[in-house]
């Protein structure tokens, strides 16, 4: 089957009701398992964009890719793997305020790890971090021996290095 | 979200008003639909009251189940090559269409289905017949689309059409709000002719089609696969022509079944679980295999590591998917099955191969020996199934079309039923749905009238959709049934038989009285369980004017082979 690896699945699609559960469907259908997922509007107007990651094989991927480029409003897809992409995650921690108030320990935790804080009320502070998952999780086992009350990680957003505009391979008439 | 965003350009001048549900007959009568299957039932309401003023125009056949419908639909669309419609209401009548998508989509069969649905305001409420009919169909649909509103209506219909019918054919389905039916609606249709994100025919490299034809030219021992593709396409005539100018034996899937006649002397047979001796033996001897318009399914492939390792493929396919997804392959052919081989046919050398097709008559004579003339000349006091299909083929001559449900009837049909012409054989292949045989024979008789149409049905399929006898009766509907009849589900006991020790968990059945069923919806019938009868039996009911019912005894354990079993090669193909 060949080596397991972190594949991105970028999915250029007509912006339709149901397309979501025609696309996961070929994955839990397979019994895959969708590592994270992401939908936003593209740079092509009235087209909308799905990041998919997944840990496959390449093999897999490959057949994923024309499964969902069969969907009829799906226009392409296509997959790379972490080296081909500039990809980054948004992750937010809730805190006590307390720990920022009593230890200055947070407060370089926060400055080294290029984190910020996002709100401060009385209780507690919402903390974030852009980046990549092993930063983010770092970040956060960092932060758990102060008491995390909630963390939350986005979907991995991502573009593709080659400089050739994915909008141009869309042939869109 | 989702509003077909080209309505200003249907108000034009030509444009009239109108409901929606009206909109509804008018979109299927500019696609040429003469014919449809259905169910009324709440949420449809609107579009049977408008289906009324159409009957000249449209007509409708109400099946007694939606199920009927469906696989009614599907023998239409096999039978004519034309997409099959199907009308049903929402909740119950829209989840009884389920099984019928799914197979029509496993075998790529062109459907469009309309299903009622509660007013946009209560969905979501779990209204009185209310489903997610678009979620429930999503998996088996080629696309579906919910309308709710009556503007939306001719495009998604054209859409569903063009769909339904191109590329890789399949079932689609639109969802219509009982709202959207009654609101009005100004209605001009423009059939639909490309979608921008959708390609339903990809270009075929030239360059490939080169390497293609000098493997073929090269090769000693070439071997071609046919499947439905070929059918789908129209390709019959190309394919013959490429067959007999490179002199290829070459094999039928199930579904590609009289897409050569069988009379053909380069046709060495059909494929797979249950086909031919010498097809699936040689199949891992060839050196070129051509797999054209097919997909290489489990039961054509057994054991796909062992699984024709030895040849280079060529896979001749419109579905990009289907490249590489179960066999790998040497050189993809993407395209339109009928350009690409007449594409090719330039390119291949003449050429004939007899050494390598006495090969396969070699087999064809071990076939014969073992297995074809115990089945034809049973030593038994029983009627086999084999003998009641040589039967046939001596009185219709392989000029009828044949409709087969799920089981071992089914393969005993597929390995022995004659075909004259293509579109002869339809029968539930991916799927293996019982209970399609008989609305599907329906729907054949339909599609060609001409023809004489037989239904072969096992006593366990018969029970699953005999409803539909009514419509058969009511719709004076000429299907010759032939019920063969083992009082068991064969296939399950053969299984039982073979790899559960004779454990017999459930499958031997106490049956009705079929012929008083026949007799209870005012058709004809017989009943033979002797030898001596039989051919008579058949010969009366082949020349009867109208339905008949011919309900036959079968020896009740009887095993068809040869056999791939389940995860063994096809080089071990048992005779026994």
């Amino acid at each position: 089957m060949g080596e397991i690896k972190t594949y991105t699945i970028s999915i250029f699609t007509e912006n339709h009701v149901g397309l979501l559960n025609r696309i996961t469907i070929i994955f839990t259908k397979r019994r895959l398992n969708i590592e994270s997922l992401n939908t936003s509007e593209s740079e092509i107007k009235g087209i909308h964009r799905f990041t998919i990651v997944v840990n496959v094989s390449e093999e897999t991927v490959i057949k994923l890719v024309k499964q969902i480029e069969k969907q009829i409003e799906v226009v392409r897809a296509f997959y790379h793997i972490d080296e081909e992409t500039v990809f980054q995650e948004i992750a937010l921690y809730k805190v006590h305020t307390n720990t920022i108030v009593n230890g200055i320990k947070v407060e370089s935790l926060i400055r080294d790890n290029h984190a910020r804080i996002l709100a401060i009320e009385n209780d507690f502070i919402i903390i974030e971090k852009t980046g990549r998952k092993e930063e983010t999780n770092d970040l956060l086992k960092k932060l758990e021996p102060y008491g995390i009350m909630e963390f939350v990680r986005s979907g991995r957003v991502s573009v593709t290095k080659p400089l050739e505009h994915m909008g141009s391979l869309l042939k869109i008439k | 979200m989702g509003a077909p965003s080209t309505l200003e350009s249907t108000k034009t001048n030509t444009s009239i008003e109108l409901s929606g549900a009206e909109a509804v007959i008018k979109s299927l009568i500019h696609e040429d639909v003469d014919l449809l299957f259905g169910y009324p039932g709440g949420a449809i309401m609107p579009v049977y009251d408008a289906l009324y003023n159409y009957q000249n125009e449209l007509k409708h056949i109400l099946t007694r189940h939606e199920q009927g419908a469906i696989h009614a639909a599907q023998g239409y669309a096999r039978a004519s090559g034309k997409a099959g419609v199907v009308i049903a209401t929402s909740g119950p009548g829209a989840t009884n269409l389920i099984t019928g998508i799914a197979d029509a989509q496993i075998d790529s069969t062109p459907l469009v289905c309309i299903t009622g649905q509660v007013i946009s305001q209560l969905l979501g409420t779990d209204g009185f017949q209310e489903t997610d009919v678009i979620g429930i169909s999503m998996p088996v649909t080629k696309w579906n689309y919910q309308v709710t509103s009556a503007e939306e209506i001719p495009e998604a219909i054209a859409k569903a059409f063009y769909i339904a019918r191109s590329g890789r054919p399949g079932p689609v389905l639109i969802d219509i709000t009982k709202d959207a039916q009654f609101a009005q609606l100004n209605f001009d249709y423009k059939k639909c002719e490309s979608i921008r994100s959708y390609e339903p025919i990809p270009t075929t490299d030239q360059n490939s089609l080169k390497k293609a034809a000098e493997l073929v030219n090269n090769s000693k021992k070439p071997f071609m696969i046919f499947g439905q593709g070929v059918i789908l396409s129209g390709a019959e005539k190309e394919l013959n022509q490429v067959v007999e100018k490179t002199g290829i034996p070459a094999a039928s899937t199930v579904l590609g079944l009289s897409a050569l006649p069988t009379t053909h002397p380069q046709y060495v047979g059909m494929v797979g679980m249950h086909g031919n001796y010498g097809p699936n033996l040689l199949t891992n001897e060839c050196d070129v295999l051509i797999a054209v318009g097919m997909r290489f399914d489990d039961r054509v492939t057994g054991d796909l590591k062992r699984y024709c390792k030895q040849a280079k493929i060529i896979h001749i396919e419109v579905d990009p998917s289907e490249i590489n997804k179960n066999v790998r392959c040497d050189i993809p052919l993407l395209g339109d099955a009928k350009e690409v081989l007449q594409s090719l046919l330039p390119l291949v050398n003449s050429n004939t191969h007899p050494d390598w097709i006495d090969e396969f008559e070699k087999c064809e004579k071990i076939e014969f020996e073992k297995i074809v003339q115990k089945e034809f000349f049973p030593k038994s006091d029983q009627i086999s199934m084999g003998e009641v299909l040589n039967k046939i083929n001596n009185i219709t001559k392989g000029d009828s079309i044949v409709v087969t449900d799920v089981g071992q009837h089914q393969m005993i049909s597929c390995r022995y039923a004659q075909y004259n012409y293509s579109r002869s054989s339809i029968t539930s292949g991916g799927l293996g749905t019982m209970g399609f045989c008989l609305p599907a024979a329906i729907g054949a008789k339909l599609a060609q009238p001409l023809r004489q149409v037989i239904a072969i049905v096992g006593d366990g399929g018969f029970q699953m959709t005999l409803q539909e006898l009514g419509t058969i009766k009511q719709f004076g509907i000429d299907i010759k049934i032939i019920i063969l009849n083992n009082e068991f589900l064969g296939m399950v006991r053969q299984w039982q038989e073979l790899f559960f020790e004779k454990r017999y968990a459930h499958t031997e059945m106490q049956n009705p009285d079929f012929i008083a069923i026949s007799k209870g919806y005012g058709l004809e019938s017989k009943k033979v369980s002797k030898r001596d009868e039989l051919n008579n039996a058949l010969e009366e009911m082949l020349s009867f004017d109208g339905s008949y019912l011919l309900e036959v005894k079968v020896g009740k354990e009887d095993n068809v082979f040869p056999m791939v079993a389940t995860g063994a090669s096809v080089s071990e193909v048992r005779l026994e």
